[in-house]
């Protein structure tokens, strides 16, 4: 537009110039607006209604009011995913922690080599999880795989051990390669707790006669509270949504020990095609999933700053 | 004076030993899976499935897994393909959404800014795990089941509320004076947008960028449910088909060859932009 006397016609156009502004401001944010309305809001919503539903996947869906929530809660299966996610994930966030915080204190030193370390240590997180489960499901193969041949190379086992066979040496398999492949993201947001802890302080308590285990205890924890918060709830959510390793490297399980609660609703969902149902039971990990950012939130939130 | 001296040296010697010592021991745990995979998957093919003890080829190098690889499904050109066209696609459309969006989040004022961005971020909470079932059936209506853009669409959605922030954040940084002086000279909107401040804020478009190839190359629940013919087929969808013996007996040769293939690519990004990737993770982590 050209100006022809500016100083005349601004005053006049203000409120014009300002809804302009603002529809230009939403034309901005329109095309990400409108992608997450569809396809993130509205399919929520629509699971929501689903689940209120007995929906085949040909024909017509049919009400049937609360009676998927009611099945829901008297599905022993159910109650068996649910119980498997939650050792799941118990046991895999204490190890990964195990694993993390140490390399966190090592790669916070500033010693030559630190970031080449670092690098190594990381290297699996930017792997997509379903090929670290195919590469650890060939590893751990007991006829052309590595860990057993090794094992039984190197004289720890007599013979070959099938590490996918029973429950429990399958489950610690893969609780192996879910720690290899997330520790170094846990070592990451822990090290940026640790860098953001003052010298000075550390120094200072060290003056004062601090041993190494008080000064970890009474100054690193403290200061550490957010990070530790943090990748705490990244770990317990993760895990709770976790499929794709137990889908490639043990189908399930044996015995059909290993549905975790995603697994359940893509059996409900897509292979027996109660979509109905299985809109339920994404309705119950929704609920979980919200519980467990507000507890985020509880335990993010800023202690000091209540005026 | 010269015994403490050799005893300060002694010390910081085994400090250095005890770190170094451990450090590598690490590293060789969190290593040995990769190099294993990547030096077995050259042996000649009837050792693909003898166990890799030791790992490198004794017989000589070959190609025999790759070469059997691309016998599976649709040949590993189309599979490798599809994977790429979702995963460019992912990044070029999230760069264009989420820089529009930044934008206009960061330097225009119109009515529920703030309530719609909060809805864009409070997305997050929610699993899209818990989307999916809606999602096969809205797809099935629309004619998009089956098709790799309809997948693409679903990872651009994935990935806009943690662009769209690091976006944001990106103009926010910028000083408003530089646009000031770009409009005086005639320079608006999506010009200004394009030549004068994209420029600026290319560390956030690379952290963006970065984070939508990996998500989308690797992305597997989504593509599983929505892909149901194999010549669509994304990398991991394929080779665990390969890996179940859908696609005819297991071949551990191609395992390996599928697994190395899959994971040369995140691991080269990284490297050469482990700055950019490391800045978006801190974000995420400092927020």
């Amino acid at each position: 537009m050209t100006a022809t006397s500016p100083s005349g016609t601004t005053r006049l156009n203000r409120p014009n110039r300002r809804r302009k502004e603002a529809l230009k401001g939403l034309l901005f944010i329109a095309p990400a607006m409108i992608l997450v309305l569809v396809l993130f809001v509205f399919p929520v919503l629509f699971t929501a209604w689903m689940s209120l539903h007995k929906w085949p996947l040909l024909g017509e869906p049919t009400w049937i009011g609360l009676r998927n929530y009611t099945r829901m809660f008297s599905d022993q299966r159910f109650y068996d995913a649910l119980g498997f996610t939650a050792y799941y994930t118990g046991i895999v966030t204490v190890v990964i922690f195990a694993f993390a915080f140490p390399m966190a204190m090592l790669v916070e030193q500033k010693r030559r080599a630190v970031p080449v370390y670092r690098t190594f240590f990381f290297l699996p997180v930017v792997v997509g999880l379903a090929s670290a489960s195919l590469l650890w499901t060939w590893l751990a193969n007991i006829d052309s795989g590595f860990f057993s041949p090794l094992m039984e190379r190197l004289g720890v086992t007599s013979g070959r051990v099938n590490l996918l066979a029973t429950f429990d040496l399958a489950f610690w398999t893969i609780i192996a390669m879910v720690v290899w492949k997330i520790a170094g993201f846990t070592m990451i947001i822990l090290l940026t707790g640790l860098q953001s802890i003052p010298a000075e302080l550390v120094e200072a308590s060290r003056i004062d006669g601090a041993k190494r285990l008080q000064r970890f205890r009474y100054l690193t924890l403290p200061l550490m509270r957010k990070p530790l918060a943090l990748a705490l709830v990244l770990s317990v959510t993760g895990s709770i949504l976790a499929f794709d390793q137990f889908y490639i490297m043990t189908s399930g399980g044996p015995q059909n020990r290993m549905i975790t609660i995603v697994y359940y609703i893509v059996n409900q969902s897509f292979v027996s095609f109660n979509l109905g149902y299985g809109a339920a039971l994404s309705i119950a990990v929704l609920v979980i999933l919200l519980v467990l950012s507000v507890a985020q939130l509880w335990l993010l939130r800023d202690k000091g700053e209540q005026a | 004076m010269t015994k403490a001296r050799t005893n300060f040296e002694r010390r910081r010697f085994l400090g250095n030993f005890a770190f170094h010592g451990s450090a590598s021991v690490l590293s060789l745990l969190f290593l040995i899976p990769f190099i294993v995979a990547f030096l077995a998957s050259f042996r000649r093919g009837p050792e693909a499935s003898s166990p890799p003890v030791p790992p490198w080829p004794v017989n000589g190098v070959s190609f025999d897994a790759y070469r059997m690889l691309d016998t599976f499904g649709s040949g590993i050109w189309q599979h490798m393909l599809n994977s790429l066209i979702v995963s460019l696609g992912t990044v070029v459309l999230t760069v264009v959404i989420s820089l529009l969006a930044g934008y206009g989040f960061s330097r225009y004022r119109f009515p529920l800014k703030n309530v719609l961005f909060v809805l864009l971020m409070a997305t997050l909470m929610i699993p899209f795990q818990s989307i999916l079932t809606p999602l096969f059936i809205m797809f099935a209506k629309l004619g998009l089941n089956n098709s790799l853009f309809g997948l693409t669409l679903i990872y651009v959605t994935l990935q806009l509320p943690f662009s769209v922030f690091m976006m944001r954040n990106a103009f926010d940084a910028v000083p408003k004076e530089i646009e000031e002086a770009a409009r005086v000279d005639g320079v608006r909107d999506v010009r200004l947008l394009t030549r004068v401040l994209l420029p600026l804020v290319m560390p956030g478009v690379a952290t963006v960028a970065i984070f939508a190839f990996l998500n989308a190359w690797n992305e597997f629940l989504a593509a599983l449910i929505l892909l149901s013919s194999n010549d669509k087929f994304t990398l991991p969808i394929l080779m665990t088909a390969v890996r179940a013996g859908r696609l005819g007996s297991i071949n551990w040769g191609a395992l390996q060859a599928g697994v190395v293939v899959m994971i040369i690519p995140c691991i080269i990004v990284f490297l050469l932009l482990q700055r950019y990737y490391m800045r978006g993770l801190t974000a995420g982590a400092v927020k």
